[in-house]
């Protein structure tokens, strides 16, 4: 190319300055060329000995965000997940829990552009248990640790206004319709399933799934790709009629802590008072975590069936998982991690359907409305629709006002 | 139990509680005491490495980010302030001035300034340059190689999965140490 140019610019008028230049760089160009053999490490053209007193400028090096500042988002994740507990079991306010969702939406969403999250952290816990060579960032393993320890004992109040995903959606839900049951069932398997497929994909040091199919993220960020932007934007526009379709159908850290409520020690009580039954709760919670009164033994089945029921499902459990396995072998491409993938992840596909299988048929025994630990994200919104917990606040009357 | 109480001290719900979570927390533990040698205080972050780039332009437009977070380095102690300056001349200029379309950076980032003859120096203006490589490849080529790509840790998120990393060519993206962030070069490379 630069052969070409200096032909050319032969035949010009006024372009000497150049032309010299060039039949300079051009010559000592060719004999670096002949002396780069012998000599890599040597520049083409040697840097000058200024005589003007020029100073050599340095390079600008940006530190990264400083550890001190890691501690702090550490301490604030602490510190809103405290807060958080004390809005839903000793203040019970909606309104609270709304200012603190504002507030970790800006903080952890728009601060800190959804990096660090506890979502994606599941990711590197899991590479940093298969990859010896992976050192797992301290702030990562608290954000992964904290609100899973928070589920285990009073269910899932990292979800009710600490994360900024979450956050978000309860923002944006306006007119919340109810999904039938048969769909909420069907789609709450995705999450589990987005878990184990993140898990594996993480473990085997294949990618991080988690992270790039994180629809909210490029929100926060203000930037990302065509189709993570607009698959956020459909997430947001049924968000405004679905409460939460994130957490609900996809979050992968949400399926952890619903399994970690199962073993919760206090949940969420919509009334510490007694229940009516009018089933205003129910009717208020835009997410569908509230589960009716099953109107005691004589309504029910006859345990005995109800027992032979959870014998064979139970027993079945461990074919449903041998057959995915089996299936999901046979799907994956052969060989390598592929292959080990495609049997991992089609056992954890049988045992998901097989636990949701015998987790819907369990007889239960509820004698009030009450929420399910699992699915209620604590957002405190049925508190302020029962009218036990009203009148326990002195906002109805506890008598019937009499006017004459 | 005490068989006259009506409700027992402890009943088979709240036991079988009570033991998930016994079990959940050991399962928390012997995580934790899993991960003890394997967690470390200081974090890693995502560079180039200059010797395996291969100045393919992906890091203009693959990162995460509106506009990426790798940005154009000059090394000045390896530069060779030449007039001809293939970095920031395209390949055909029709004249050795500042005019746009004799500039190979598509943004007009690099500041060409007169030292002394016939001297001139080449600073990047971080606010314009876009990541394109366009000027490393010229420089990498027929020049010194002074000008380089690196991730510019003002800006860059640290994702997990380094959006660039995933598709760079020459597998040029490392973790490096959060105290040592940079790769800087040192010496020339012809190539």
């Amino acid at each position: 190319m630069l052969f070409l140019s200096h032909a050319k610019t032969q035949r010009r008028e006024g372009v000497f300055p150049f032309f010299a230049s060039l039949r300079l760089c051009v010559s000592i160009l060719l004999a670096s060329l002949l002396l780069s053999a012998t000599a890599l490490a040597e520049s083409r053209f040697p840097p000058p000995d200024f005589e003007s007193g020029y100073q050599l400028p340095s390079a600008a090096t940006p530190p990264p965000r400083a550890a001190l500042l890691q501690y702090l988002d550490v301490a604030v994740l602490i510190a809103a997940l405290g807060v958080a507990l004390w809005l839903v079991y000793r203040s019970r306010s909606r309104r609270g829990i709304a200012a603190l969702s504002l507030f970790s939406l800006a903080y952890f969403g728009f601060y800190r552009k959804g990096c660090v999250c506890a979502i994606g952290s599941v990711q590197n816990v899991a590479l940093a248990l298969f990859d010896p060579h992976y050192a797992l960032p301290l702030t990562v393993l608290v954000f992964f640790l904290a609100p899973l320890i928070v589920a285990l004992f009073a269910g899932r109040a990292f979800c009710a206004a600490v994360c900024p995903q979450g956050a978000i959606q309860d923002l944006v839900l306006i007119r919340p319709v109810k999904v039938p049951s048969w769909l909420e069932a069907a789609l709450g398997l995705i999450p589990y399933l987005f878990l184990g497929a993140g898990v594996i994909f993480a473990a085997t040091g294949s990618g991080f799934m988690i992270c790039r199919f994180d629809p909210l993220v490029p929100f926060f960020r203000f930037s990302g790709s065509a189709f993570m932007l607009t698959l956020g934007a459909a997430f947001l526009l049924v968000g405004l009629f679905v409460g939460r379709p994130y957490c609900r159908f996809m979050c992968p850290y949400g399926a952890l802590l619903r399994l970690a409520t199962a073993a919760a020690k206090w949940r969420v009580r919509v009334t510490p008072d007694t229940c009516t039954q009018c089933a205003l709760c129910q009717h208020s919670c835009p997410f569908g975590a509230m589960r009716e009164p099953t109107g005691g033994a004589q309504k029910q089945e006859p345990l005995r069936i109800a027992r032979r029921r959870l014998a064979g499902l139970l027993l079945l459990l461990p074919v449903l998982v041998g057959l995915g396995a089996w299936g999901g072998s046979k799907l994956a491409i052969a060989g390598g991690y592929a292959e080990l993938g495609g049997w991992l992840f089609g056992g954890w596909t049988g045992l998901v359907i097989g636990g949701k299988w015998i987790a819907l048929s369990v007889r239960r025994n509820r004698t009030d409305f009450e929420p399910d630990s699992g699915a209620c994200f604590a957002c405190a919104r049925c508190f302020e629709y029962c009218p036990s917990e009203r009148m326990r606040r002195g906002l109805i009357p506890l008598e019937p006002a009499n006017k004459e | 139990m005490n068989p006259d109480s009506q409700q027992p001290p402890v009943n088979r719900r709240s036991f079988l509680g009570a033991a998930a979570r016994v079990a959940a927390m050991t399962g928390v533990g012997a995580l934790l005491g899993k991960l003890a040698g394997a967690t470390a205080a200081k974090g890693t972050v995502w560079q180039i490495d200059p010797s395996k780039c291969t100045r393919c332009g992906n890091c203009a437009t693959a990162c995460v980010l509106e506009q990426s977070a790798v940005k154009c380095v000059h090394a000045y102690a390896i530069c060779g302030y030449c007039e001809l300056c293939t970095g920031y001349f395209g390949p055909e200029p029709n004249e050795l001035t500042t005019a746009a379309e004799n500039q190979h950076c598509p943004t007009a980032a690099i500041q060409r300034t007169f030292v002394e003859d016939p001297y001139y120096q080449y600073r990047i203006d971080e606010k314009l340059c876009i990541g394109c490589a366009k000027c490393v490849d010229g420089c990498n080529r027929y020049g010194n190689g002074s000008l380089f790509l690196q991730v510019r840790h003002d800006r860059c998120v640290n994702c997990n999965e380094c959006a660039i990393a995933r598709v760079c060519p020459g597998h040029a993206f490392v973790r490096v140490p959060v105290d040592q962030p940079y790769l800087l070069k040192t010496t020339p490379t012809t190539s």
